[in-house]
């Protein structure tokens, strides 16, 4: 076991030196070793990149969000339910249909005269139709299973459990987009936002921030639309719960009036927006402008010029952020947006509105934010754990055995280095927890030479030689090695599966480093111990 | 260089670990009765990705007066509320109770509390700065507690496995109860300290499994070993004998191992000492236990010796 053909050789000490190679770049500044766009002054041919630290170690803000499903669920139904109404009444003659409900999975409702049935199911179909090009996730199996019944006049749609969940992932889908739009415009580096699961999504965001401005800026629905206002009853008639048909009571945007009664029909949806910038208003207070595409300018156009003299309210997830009287018809296409806003609430909304709404309300379900000196603070404390571990498992090696102490070191430096080199090359992040992996394994690597020197110390003392006490030691020790390394993967690998944030990070160095120790206290070692024991041919072993 | 301390360490010692195992047994049939009984009447100090909650670690401009930050955030009448230093005269822990609500009520119930608090202390304490803080909604620490459970109990379903496949069923009988009784005690322990068990606490178990197992099957493979070696020898001196070969192993690795985990907990900070702590009990357990529980009880199930004829 202790011969090592030349290629061999070549081959074990590849290894180590591409170790070293990729874990060089994190002790070089990035000046030499060069990032992602800056040029280094070393090769590009050689490694650049470097351990990526998590948020715990770097200071940054994870937030999981999760998207509501019944909102989801919801907004479907209810789209359903003014679609088929919209059809029914479509062509000539209308077919009159009152009682729409909208029931946990389904949408009823019911025809004023059960015999246009057949009639009335074929205007609906269109229900059934899938809209590929605004699928973002394809599948193309009718949403909704339509029931009636011919005697009464009832029509039940039910939405099939294929179809949520569809909905449930374009919503995801979307939702990561206008996320994504939205924290870019916070200018911060490299955010991370990622589905988890079915239905929620990981928003990451490293460096300074403040984690309140963004959820602030996340959490909006910013769904935004205008609408008439419905004069047909006083307020205080509809808030005694005298709701017309058709309108909708929502929050107002001042004390003097707090409620404002809207047409629930939107003239216009922020869907058509196409532009919104911070700006001022002719008094010079903060407002907000927008701008249409042809076709939200086109409608916008046509309301307000039939609407002249009325009001009209823009509403922002359902509170009335202005409510003006049309002075004259807009037919530009585009406008500014005034409600008391100060800079900062005009910039925020212009952001939002450029993003986009968000096509299900999100849930905060998890939060954590660590400051950057937090976070320096623990780098530094793992740093000097780390390196006085070390360091006393090194001394404690050599106290215990010796030259062969020496080589076990020797192979436990280079474990730490290829640890490094494959976090790095991986890519996998390094948190807190991790480091304490790094130092665990550090304690535990050089179990595998203290397996194999018992061995050896058994066999020399039964009176063989060193180089036979060593080379049996080595056969000897190495299905124990295997079985004990095997079984601690077994736990790194569920850590992997389970843990979540700094605790994964802990399963990844863990199982890292049980691979890079088999290599190097037990192959990498073996080649030191050769080149010792045919440079000096020891007559007698220390041990 | 000649010089080596292994030289100074006995071989051949004959120490009759097995036929301690009355006294072995009983000091752990206690402990685990012991650390049930602690877990059951006390329950554990669970952190808030547990049990749902906030919590914020805080820096102040000089000494935190205690009391202050304590009457400011209990006036909020936000629940239970611990206050405490956190590793420095300056550094305050604050840890909220999880506020009532389910679900999507629940979510923003946690968040509204840390707003809360957040604006109560910037009002009344100058300069606080926030060095970390983290919100759990009720919805993901219940998941995450099904997690750890479902880890450290997948964990030992696997290694029961691998045993069963490497040796033979009594040892990964033995194995397993070897785990389990490192893996109570351990729940026992931070049961009656008080320490605080969150997520990082479970990584501890699960990494004490491993560690304790890895013990465990290097005294396995030499009692596999010598089995096979002595077929006349009576089982329980074969097991003696294989404790005794692999003890100076045993100890040294237990040595490194804990020399790294007291350099973590005395030296890697704050967060990592529950974790540190929790690992240098597992260590000094699964070691024990490997020897005066695992291989003891291969004594009690007995071993089919006819299995190890090559």
């Amino acid at each position: 076991m202790l011969h090592f053909s030349k290629l061999k050789q070549a081959i074990l000490w590849l290894i180590v030196l591409a170790g070293l190679l990729f874990a060089l770049p994190n002790v070089l500044p990035e000046k030499i070793r060069g990032g992602a766009d800056v040029q280094g002054s070393m090769p590009s041919f050689l490694p650049y990149k470097t351990v990526n630290l998590g948020l715990d170690l770097q200071g940054g803000t994870h937030l999981l969000y999760e998207v509501d499903v019944q909102s989801v669920k919801q907004a479907k139904l209810e789209a359903a339910a003014d679609d088929a109404r919209q059809f029914l009444r479509s062509e000539k003659p209308i077919i009159p249909a009152t009682g729409f409900k909208i029931n946990g999975d389904t949408v009823t409702f019911r025809l004023a005269r059960p015999a246009q049935m057949e009639e009335a199911l074929k205007r609906i179909k269109p229900i059934n139709t899938v809209d590929q090009a605004l699928s973002l996730t394809g599948g193309s199996k009718p949403p909704f299973v339509i029931e009636s019944d011919p005697l009464s006049g009832k029509i039940t749609l039910t939405l099939t459990k294929e179809a949520l969940d569809k909905e449930i992932r374009d919503a995801v889908a979307r939702s990561i987009e206008v996320i994504r739009q939205r924290i870019d415009e916070l200018g911060t580096r490299e955010p991370t936002i990622q589905r988890k699961g079915d239905d929620r999504i990981i928003v990451e965001v490293p460096g300074k921030s403040d984690p309140e401005r963004i959820k602030e800026l996340v959490g909006q629905t910013a769904k935004m639309t205008f609408h008439m206002l419905d004069t047909s009853v006083t307020i205080g008639e509809a808030r005694a719960g005298r709701i017309p048909p058709g309108a909708k009571l929502v929050e107002g945007s001042n004390p003097s009036e707090p409620y404002v009664l809207i047409r629930r029909r939107p003239l216009v949806d922020g869907e058509d927006l196409v532009d919104s910038k911070p700006s001022f208003n002719q008094s010079g207070q903060p407002a907000v402008s927008f701008r249409f595409n042809g076709k939200g300018a086109r409608r916008f156009g046509k309301a307000t010029a039939e609407n002249v003299g009325r009001r009209f309210a823009i509403v922002l997830d359902d509170r009335v952020i202005s409510a003006p009287v049309i002075n004259s018809p807009i037919l530009g296409g585009s406008g500014i947006i005034e409600g008391g806003f100060t800079t900062e609430s005009a910039n925020d909304l212009s952001i939002l509105l450029r993003a986009g709404a968000l096509p299900a309300k999100l849930t905060v379900l998890d939060q954590g934010t660590v400051g950057a000196e937090l976070g320096a603070d623990s780098i530094r404390a793992g740093a000097i754990a780390l390196i006085i571990g070390f360091v006393a498992v090194v001394i404690f090696m050599v106290l215990v055995y010796g030259m062969l102490g020496l080589i076990s070191d020797a192979a436990l430096i280079a474990n730490v280095l290829l640890m490094m080199g494959a976090l790095s090359a991986l890519q996998a992040t390094l948190t807190l927890p991790g480091i304490a992996g790094i130092i665990l394994t550090i304690g535990m690597a050089v179990d595998a030479n203290v397996l194999i020197f018992g061995r050896v110390r058994e066999e020399y003392r039964n009176g063989k030689t060193p180089m036979n006490a060593i080379e049996t030691g080595y056969a000897k020790a190495r299905s124990t090695i295997l079985d004990a390394n095997i079984t601690t993967l077994i736990a790194a690998v569920l850590l992997l599966q389970f843990g979540s944030g700094p605790v994964k990070g802990f399963g990844v160095t863990l199982a890292i480093g049980i691979i890079t120790s088999v290599f190097t206290a037990f192959v990498f070692s073996r080649l030191l111990t050769s080149y010792w024991l045919f440079k000096t041919k020891p007559k007698t072993l220390p041990i | 260089m000649s010089f080596a301390l292994s030289q100074y360490i006995p071989l051949g010692t004959k120490v009759p670990f097995v036929q301690m195992r009355f006294i072995a047994f009983g000091v752990s049939a206690v402990a685990i009765v012991v650390s049930m009984a602690a877990y059951l009447m006390l329950g554990l100090n669970f952190g808030i990705d547990f049990r749902g909650g906030s919590q914020l670690q805080i820096e102040t401009q000089g000494p935190a007066n205690l009391t202050k930050i304590r009457t400011i955030v209990s006036d909020l009448n936000l629940g239970d509320v611990q206050v405490q230093h956190f590793g420095s005269d300056s550094i305050v822990r604050i840890r909220i109770e999880r506020q009532a609500g389910e679900g999507t009520e629940g979510a923003n119930a946690q968040q509204a509390a840390i707003t809360t608090v957040k604006k109560a202390l910037d009002a009344n304490i100058e300069g606080v700065t926030y060095r970390a803080t983290s919100v759990i909604s009720p919805k993901v620490s219940g998941e995450l507690v099904n997690a750890g459970i479902y880890a450290v109990v997948g964990a030992l379903i696997c290694m029961l496995i691998y045993i069963w496949f490497r040796f033979e069923w009594q040892f990964s009988v033995g194995a397993v109860v070897a785990l389990a009784h490192d893996v109570i005690l351990t729940i026992g322990m931070f049961s009656i300290s008080r320490l605080e068990f969150n997520l990082s606490i479970i990584a501890a178990i699960l990494t004490i499994v491993g560690y304790s197992m890895n013990d465990t099957v290097v005294v396995y493979d030499r009692i596999r070993e010598n089995l096979r070696k002595y077929k006349r020898m009576s089982l329980i001196d074969v097991l003696n004998l294989s404790i005794n070969e692999t003890l100076s192993r045993t100890t040294i690795t237990s040595l490194t191992t804990l020399l790294a985990l007291l350099s973590l907990f005395f030296l890697g900070g704050e967060v990592l000492r529950g974790f540190s702590f929790a690992m240098i009990w597992g260590v000094v357990v699964g070691t024990y236990s490997s020897i005066f529980v695992a291989a003891p009880i291969l004594l009690i199930l007995g071993v089919n010796r006819g299995e190890f004829e090559e």
